[in-house]
């Protein structure tokens, strides 16, 4: 094997499964199981008409083990679909978070004026304190906490990373 | 909301009898009475009581695997389920059909630690192919409708339905076979023409080509055996096996040069080390066949074709996958290799069968029988010999260790279904139970568990059983006194410090087999294996055979964990030359 594949790399996963009990379990177990990592995961249903929910997987690791991923996902009898995002076309990828930064004076206008530069929303303020709404890929959340911390930051809440290709074509649940 | 007219019990039992089902093993417990009371009621499908659930599911695997339809277990919550779970990790790891059926507490209770409560989908979601638990009686039909084709199509696994007993007792529509559509799980049979094409071309181009099957294609079902000989004999290619693969080609024909893997012949280790083109047909590059993967046949195109996804690339790249069904590909390539009138380089392959001849000739499954103490190979070879001349239809079953490995290399199997033994997981006492389902399945056969004296004792409570059902199974034990295989480790990497494989305080096993109404032989001189075997075999009734041999004997060939195919240890004499690298020694 040469170097080339060796090297590790992000891979955003989309995965188009049955809203049943123990789903979520079958795709995290399979992670843990096989020694897999998981850097982010977001699932919500989404389609309720068909009963189907959509997990979003940032994971890592060399081409082999991606498509290990890939094909271990795809064998779960509750997978309808699985893509990977980061390979099949472009994508738009998208974090939100909250973050409370606690704090008075000078700090307290510094963390309102970066927040207006990265343009997240205050959702919540006290006389002390903010709550700011920020959207945006994982790099851009990551710089607006880092600039929060020295401002008084106490708290962040991360959805984890929700994706969908760009163009006309979707994400089909039949095979 | 159609017509309730059944219970959930009923809806089980007539959805199971509508998938064939004639046969089930299993224990009653209080969250299955109501399935064990509507057993009672009917005469269609036939309970097996067995003595202990491990054992319920290595006789359904055994079932499954002689016949090719799903083994079915039926037992109850919290205990029941979990001493299943070693049988249904090993049904797993070998690709074999099982459903079982666990009772479980009513779904009021679930979650509070009720009496004999386990999790049982928790627990048996990494060891399952897919798991079910029914909380509404109207889908009681669908759910085991669906678990016959998850089990049944793609690679074959195990399903566990869990049913709460209050579902049990509800009462609840039936949903025939016919209107029930599984969405999601569709596994794809056919295989990609073009890939078959470019690998027809490499294998007809190839001067030193291999052909190495396993367990796949005796799961794609008899055909596949078929299509399989037809096309090595067609290539005139060499053909090697995995363990789980034997049968699949017959043994007896010149083209077949044994098993690969640890204990496999010198002629198939080198041959997959030298070849320049290699076929993996229904096999899964475990780490038992490729040795140390770095030096796994560096100069060959592989070609692997297999209907799981998961299996290509796990191990070891390859060049050409070809995702399907291996009777459908093979059936494919031959149609391909016939009208693209595909030729062979036949003097490269007559260069290539005269190195294989050459190692051939090393006899690595040589060994010396004196006439003082039997020698294990010796004994599997007059069995072998002895069964093939009595013409009855034998089917072997084995345990887990060295007796095992010497059943691969000395019993040879000509037809696929006829050899179960537990490859992936390695579970001591697989064999006896397993040897009972066979028996159940095929009343007038000869089934034999070749068994090894430590592993015969996992599961020995099934004698019970066995002699309930007057099940004439018998059991061939290479009684060594050591758990051998650990012995031989021992011996390998931990300087003969034999920590806890001598196995004291054995049964007397002739007068075991006569507390259970069977027939116990004994044999401790090579010259009365013979005897022993034809009076087993001439016998109705259930026999032991306790066959004393060599306690020091070492299985050989072998490729020591850590190394390459090449080089491997022949005999005893190599084991000194030849020092395991710190590497192989955390290997298993």
């Amino acid at each position: 094997m040469n170097a080339q594949t060796e090297i590790e790399n992000s891979h955003t996963i989309a995965v188009l499964v049955d809203n049943e009990p123990g789903v979520l379990a079958r795709v995290i177990g399979l992670f843990s199981g096989r020694g897999y990592n998981i850097e982010s995961l977001t699932v919500a249903e989404t389609d309720r008409a068909n009963n189907l929910s959509r997990i979003t997987i940032v994971t890592t690791g060399t081409p082999m083990i991606i498509e290990q991923i890939k094909a271990q996902l795809q064998r779960l009898v509750p997978v309808h679909n699985v893509t990977d995002l980061t390979i099949e076309g472009k994508s738009v990828e998208r974090e939100l978070a909250l973050v409370k930064v606690v704090g008075e004076g000078e700090k307290r206008v510094e963390s309102l004026r970066i927040a207006d530069i990265f343009r997240a929303r205050v959702v919540d303020s006290t006389n002390s304190s903010f709550v700011f709404e920020i959207v945006g890929d994982t790099g851009k959340l990551d710089a607006f906490i880092r600039l929060m911390e020295p401002l008084g930051l106490t708290d962040v809440s991360r959805t984890g990373v929700a994706a969908i290709s760009r163009g006309v074509t979707g994400m089909d649940a039949v095979y | 909301m159609a017509k309730a007219e059944l219970t959930g019990s009923e809806i089980v039992l007539k959805a199971l009898e509508e998938q064939g089902v004639t046969e089930i093993f299993g224990y009653p417990g209080g969250a299955v009475l109501p399935i064990y009371d509507a057993i009672f009621q009917q005469n269609r499908i036939r309970h097996i009581l067995v003595r202990q659930e491990g054992g319920a599911v290595h006789a359904a695997e055994g079932y499954a695997r002689s016949t090719g339809k799903v083994g079915v277990v039926l037992v109850t919550s919290g205990p029941g389920a979990t001493n299943a779970v070693t049988g249904l990790t090993d049904a797993l790891m070998d690709s074999v059909p099982v459903i079982c059926l666990t009772g479980q507490v009513p779904t009021h209770l679930i979650g509070n630690d009720a009496f004999q409560e386990a999790d049982t989908t928790g627990i048996t979601r990494p060891c399952t192919k897919h798991n079910y638990l029914v909380k509404d009686v109207d889908d009681l039909a669908r759910v085991v409708h669906e678990a016959f084709h998850v089990a049944l199509s793609g690679r074959p696994g195990p399903v566990v339905i869990d049913l709460p007993k209050d579902v049990l007792m509800a009462l609840g529509a039936y949903t025939p076979k016919s209107k029930v559509k599984v969405k999601s799980y569709q596994p794809q049979v056919k295989g990609d023409l073009s890939a078959i094409k470019q690998a027809v071309e490499v294998i007809s181009k190839a001067k030193k080509p291999l052909i190495y099957a396993g367990g796949g294609v005796i799961n794609s079902g008899p055909a596949a055996s078929q299509l399989l000989t037809q096309f090595v004999q067609m290539t005139g290619a060499p053909c090697t096996l995995t363990l789980m693969g034997l049968g699949a080609y017959p043994a007896s024909d010149k083209q077949f040069i044994g098993m690969v893997g640890m204990h496999g012949t010198y002629e198939s280790n080198l041959a997959m080390h030298g070849c320049d083109a290699m076929v993996c047909v229904g096999a899964r590059f475990d780490d038992r066949v490729t040795g140390l993967l770095s030096e796994f046949s560096p100069n060959s195109k592989k070609i692997h074709i297999d209907i799981d996804p998961s299996s290509i690339n796990k191990n070891v790249p390859v060049d050409i996958p070809i995702i399907g069904d291996v009777g459908h590909v093979l059936e494919d390539m031959i149609k391909v290799w016939r009208s693209s009138q595909a030729k062979v380089d036949a003097k490269a392959l007559k260069d290539w069968w005269k190195q294989i001849d050459e190692w051939r000739a090393v006899d690595c499954l040589k060994f010396n029988q004196d006439d003082k103490i039997i020698k294990p190979q010796y004994a599997i070879q007059r069995l072998y010999e002895l069964t093939k001349a009595s013409k009855k239809e034998t089917f072997i079953t084995t345990e887990v260790g060295q007796h095992q490995m010497w059943a691969a290399q000395y019993f040879h199997f000509d037809k696929p279904n006829h050899w179960m033994t537990s490859g992936g997981l390695g579970t001591m006492g697989y064999g006896l139970p397993a040897a009972m389902g066979v028996q159940v399945a095929h009343p007038k056969a000869l089934c034999i568990d070749i068994a090894g004296e430590a592993s015969y004792l996992m599961n020995v409570q099934e004698l019970s059983t066995i002699s309930q059902y007057r099940l004439p199974v018998k059991s061939f034990i290479l009684n060594n006194f050591y758990m051998g295989m650990v012995r031989q480790w021992q011996e390998l990497l931990h300087g003969g410090r034999y920590a806890e494989s001598y196995m004291a305080s054995l049964p007397d096993f002739v007068k075991l087999a006569e507390t259970f109404g069977m027939v116990g032989l004994r044999a401790t001189k090579p010259s009365e294996v013979d005897d022993v075997i034809k009076e087993m075999i001439k016998t109705d009734k259930a026999v032991i055979c306790d066959i004393h041999v060599d306690e020091k004997e070492n299985c050989f060939p072998m490729i020591p964990s850590g190394a390459a195919h090449n080089e491997m240890l022949l005999g005893p004499g190599d084991e000194t030359e030849k020092k395991i690298s710190e590497d192989g020694m955390v290997l298993v």
